[in-house]
């Protein structure tokens, strides 16, 4: 389940961002390193919502900045 | 390019009455399937309801308080749960409390504020996950002639209306990368219930401020809003259309 959630985050972040997937890293920063400016970011929390059918409060969103962040958020969200 | 709103969606507050209630109908002439919002009148609001249908398209008239976010959340995803998208939103509910500065009440000032001016963030900003889902949308917000020129006994409306202009301009930089446009229509005097209630010599001086020499009507903004909310004016936004026979120039 757990590389389910990762392998889904990241192919989500590859097709939302444009990016190549060597470079969707765990360190990985959205704004900083896959360059995703604001709105890209919200974007981003709006397909995981989706994708894993959950809701992600605003203050849990600030703290998702990094692939890594999403992907341990998420997995402990729909384990 | 015709103008054409078939299967589009669209939301006006405020459309029971006045300006909003032609802009509600004239939305629904081009295909558009329209809410609107009202305060208080329910009989009006229904009776908005049922010509909009009349036309062939969708109707929903809902009793909403601008005034509270969490009721414009509510509002937009009743919209988006049942018509699956909104393409328009249309900020069009506001009051006057109108009186000099030196006996304004405190009252009278936030009343006029939050219904005029948070009314429309709450919307804009409740309706902007949705527009973005939907890769596009347009904002129309009405703003006033009072909101570029002021209006001795009007501060409090006037400083709603000029509000407006700021968070639109705003709004339309924060979402053009995703298609979503926010542009302003500014009325000048246009014969509504609103205006009834002005005296007789201050309506004289407003048409001999208006080189027109007359007042507007409703349609004639409802057409502006029109052209806005079409594909028409896909390169439109963060625009301020005056709508005023001339006044404001």
């Amino acid at each position: 389940m757990s590389q389910d959630v990762e392998s889904k985050v990241k192919s989500i972040i590859v097709d939302k961002l444009g990016v190549d997937e060597s470079e969707v890293t765990h360190e990985a920063n959205f704004t900083n390193d896959l360059g995703a400016d604001s709105l890209d970011t919200v974007e981003l929390i709006m397909e995981f919502e989706k994708e894993f059918d959950i809701s992600i409060p605003d203050e849990d969103a600030e703290n998702i900045a990094t692939v890594g962040n999403a992907v341990e958020y998420l997995q402990e969200k729909v384990s | 390019m015709s103008l054409s709103l078939k299967g589009k969606t669209a939301l006006v507050t405020g459309g029971s009455r006045g300006i909003g209630r032609s802009i509600a109908l004239t939305l629904a002439d081009y295909g558009a399937d329209v809410a609107i919002t009202f305060a208080s009148s329910v009989d009006a609001a229904n009776k908005v309801k049922e010509e909009i249908e009349a036309k062939g398209c969708k109707a929903k008239a809902i009793q909403a308080d601008a005034v509270k976010l969490e009721k414009a959340e509510e509002v937009i995803t009743e919209l988006t749960d049942d018509w699956e998208k909104l393409d328009i939103l249309v900020n069009n509910a506001g009051i006057t409390r109108d009186n000099l500065i030196l006996r304004m009440s405190e009252e009278q000032w936030d009343q006029v504020i939050d219904t005029n001016l948070k009314s429309i963030f709450n919307y804009s900003k409740a309706v902007a996950k949705p527009m973005m889902r939907n890769r596009g949308g347009s904002i129309i917000n009405i703003s006033s002639i009072v909101g570029l020129s002021g209006n001795a006994g009007q501060s409090n409306y006037a400083a709603s209306k000029a509000g407006i202009i700021g968070f639109t301009k705003s709004y339309a930089k924060e979402f053009a990368s995703r298609n979503i446009r926010a542009n302003v229509v500014a009325p000048g005097y246009i014969t509504t219930e609103m205006t009834d209630e002005l005296d007789e010599e201050i309506l004289e001086t407003i048409k001999d401020e208006t080189p027109m020499a007359r007042a507007g009507d409703a349609e004639e903004v409802a057409n502006t809003v029109l052209f806005l909310a079409s594909d028409l004016s896909s390169y439109i936004t963060g625009e301020t259309v005056r709508v005023d026979g001339g006044m404001g120039m």
